[in-house]
């Protein structure tokens, strides 16, 4: 009975090979962790620019989000055979053996939304949603306006490790330290709610147990700033913490609207994803060159240049939402 | 009194082959294979499955080791958290300057110091293990974030890469753990070392009374899996080419796993390297055929505790008619 399924398993296998041949050109997009719905949006921007041009769009993603977990999925898009490989990269430097194993198949490796900084060799192209070098010194701004730039400020981020996040409180840091305008706010801690909506919502309140004086706290990250603002409406403490960062204004209006938040920034991932796939499509099909000081055009974006590093912005400057705005964003 | 008998001896052999839970991994083993294929079209690859066995050799080579320690009525749930830090140790030594070999050393040192705390405070201070090692886990993995702190560190370009060498078309790690296996499996099946393991795994008292020295074999047994863990660990290096803290994050539970599809019965006594070596592949299998037809991890995870539950429901009931 067993020799039997094994060869009607075969069977089908041989079967199921021979249909799979499609001339669009297949991208899978691989996500820190399911359950973020940061990603949703991006992922929606794949979805729809690959309801008008050719390609064939899937999301996957690890449970988790350290070091290692995406390894299985990438391989498994190996075997798979796919075109392109989008990912979010969840570590700098623990994908570079897979990422070459990828390559060397021909398949083209783009990080999205985040780079493998220092390991830039191991991928095709990335794209950024805006300058990030720009984004540590928005967002002091941005809490230095709430707090009227005096007082004592914390730092609510993902995980210890995550690549984007290090980069923009390292830009936090500097601008603190160096800018003169920023020179009676004190950063008193860095902590870190791994992106899970408990462990945020325990690094926030602990935070606020810790650190009595606390004026103000950036979350450069969807979780963390929406757990943070959570604890601060249910406590009804807007008034001497205002928290900000980046987040997303489905998930952030109603703290905005009931003057929780005052503000916060972000970039729009939906058209990372609208971008990327056209870049894919455009770069598999030839109309498109992957070359440093290049420019393409991709619809509703306009010209989009490639900088030194193989690097794409999408847009120039974080957007920032508050409730004169909120309404006019849906993603 | 076999010799006199011998159809009754065949037959008994014959039904003690459905009384062993292995035959039920084996079966799970079958099934999965046979799922994934239908599942996805892309499964059936010998060369893609023992690709994707190499993510996960060093947690199975160290489960094969924690069966015993199972098997001998103890728990070691630290082994993961010792992979982490003796990676941690040995990439650390490594990249301020230390030749290669010492650095290696180091790590198997660390590992061999780690296995040996576990089985001091086991049995020397007559700790329950499983209190011991879930204090060790911690106590290990914060020291591997004191060392690297919240960085990966980098290894040498020529050491990255044991899953890529293959010998005679298979990955390096793959073969370590098959002969692991075979090594193992032969101790606790054949010699008289491996028969006390089971006796001591029965009945400590017993054992003691007849003269085993339960507490060497059970030290002995501590001390050999924290060194193939620190073994396990600088093979996680060099596959991934850098090492972090988090390294088999939570790769303890996977390998109790392996050892309990397995049919390893969790108090002792019961159990064998077949098992785990067969469970091992049971779950690659499993994961691989779920990740490659891009289920949602949500789906893997319902899997793959049906699956243990399923495992140890039968584990328990085959166990239960052999005793009969």
């Amino acid at each position: 009975m067993i020799k039997k399924t094994i060869l009607s398993t075969v069977a089908a296998f041989t079967l199921a090979s021979g249909m799979a041949l499609s001339e669009d050109i297949d991208i899978v997009f691989i996500g820190k962790n399911t359950g973020n719905p940061y990603f949703d949006s991006l992922t929606q921007g794949f979805v729809e620019a690959c309801d008008v041009i050719a390609c064939n769009f899937e999301f996957v993603a690890p449970a988790t989000a350290e070091a290692t977990s995406q390894i299985p999925f990438i391989e498994a898009q190996i075997q798979r055979g796919v075109d392109v490989i989008a990912i979010s990269p969840n570590s700098p430097d623990a994908l570079n053996q897979v990422f070459d194993a990828a390559r060397a198949k021909d398949i083209l490796v783009l990080t999205v939304n985040g780079d493998i900084t220092g390991n830039e060799e191991h991928r095709d192209a990335t794209i950024l949603p805006t300058d990030f070098t720009k984004v540590g010194a928005d967002q002091v701004e941005m809490v230095g306006s709430l707090i009227g730039y005096e007082g004592e400020v914390a730092i609510l981020s993902a995980t210890t490790e995550a690549p984007d996040q290090n980069f923009w409180i390292e830009g936090m840091n500097k601008t603190l330290e160096t800018d003169s305008k920023y020179s009676k706010m004190t950063l008193v801690a860095t902590v870190y709610g791994d992106d899970q909506p408990e462990k945020s919502t325990t690094e926030m309140e602990s935070l606020l147990a810790n650190f009595p004086k606390l004026r103000g706290v950036i979350a450069p990250t969807t979780v963390g700033i929406a757990a943070g603002a959570q604890v601060v409406q249910s406590r009804g403490i807007s008034d001497t913490v205002k928290v900000t960062g980046l987040g997303l204004p489905s998930e952030m209006r109603d703290f905005v609207k009931d003057g929780t938040v005052e503000g916060f920034q972000l970039w729009s991932p939906y058209n990372e994803g609208w971008l990327a796939a056209h870049f894919s499509v455009g770069l598999k099909n030839g109309s498109m060159e992957n070359k440093v000081g290049g420019t393409f055009q991709v619809p509703n974006l306009g010209t989009i240049t490639i900088n030194p590093g193989n690097s794409i912005n999408t847009q120039a400057a974080l957007t920032t939402f508050n409730a004169a705005n909120i309404d006019d964003f849906n993603f | 009194m076999t010799n006199q008998i011998p159809s009754l001896y065949h037959k008994k052999s014959w039904r003690s082959l459905f009384n062993r839970p292995e035959t039920m991994t084996f079966t799970l083993l079958i099934l999965a294979l046979v799922g994934a294929s239908l599942l996805s079209e892309y499964f059936l690859d010998v060369n893609y499955i023992l690709r994707s066995f190499t993510l996960t050799a060093e947690l199975s080579i160290a489960a094969l080791v924690l069966t015993m320690v199972i098997i001998s009525g103890e728990i070691d749930l630290s082994a993961a958290a010792n992979i982490a830090l003796s990676a941690c140790i040995f990439a650390y030594v490594q990249a301020s300057g230390a030749p290669m070999t010492l650095a290696i050393l180091t790590g198997l040192f660390a590992g061999l110091v780690m296995g040996s705390l576990n089985a001091i405070l086991v049995i020397v201070y007559q700790l329950p293990s499983i209190i011991v090692t879930i204090g060790t886990l911690i106590f290990y993995r914060g020291l591997a974030q004191v060392i690297a702190g919240d960085k990966s560190i980098r290894v040498p370009e020529w050491f990255i890469g044991v899953n890529t060498k293959m010998v005679l078309g298979v990955p390096f790690p793959v073969v370590i753990f098959t002969a692991t296996a075979i090594i193992l499996g032969l101790v606790l099946g054949t010699t008289i070392y491996g028969r006390q393991i089971y006796q001591v795994g029965t009945n400590n008292t017993a054992a003691l009374h007849a003269g085993i020295k339960s507490n060497r074999i059970k030290f002995g047994l501590f001390v050999l899996l924290g060194v193939v863990s620190s073994a396990c660990g600088i093979m996680a290096a060099s596959r991934l080419g850098s090492v972090r803290y988090d390294l088999a994050l939570g790769g303890e539970l996977q390998m109790v796993l392996m050892a309990m599809l397995g049919g390893t019965y969790i108090f002792g006594g019961r159990g064998t390297i077949l098992g785990t070596f067969l469970a091992a592949w049971l779950l690659v299998i499993v994961s691989t055929g779920m990740t490659v037809a891009n289920l949602l991890p949500a789906i893997q995870l319902t899997v793959l505790g049906l699956l243990l539950i399923v495992a140890i429901i039968a584990t328990n009931f085959i166990y239960s008619r052999a005793r009969r």
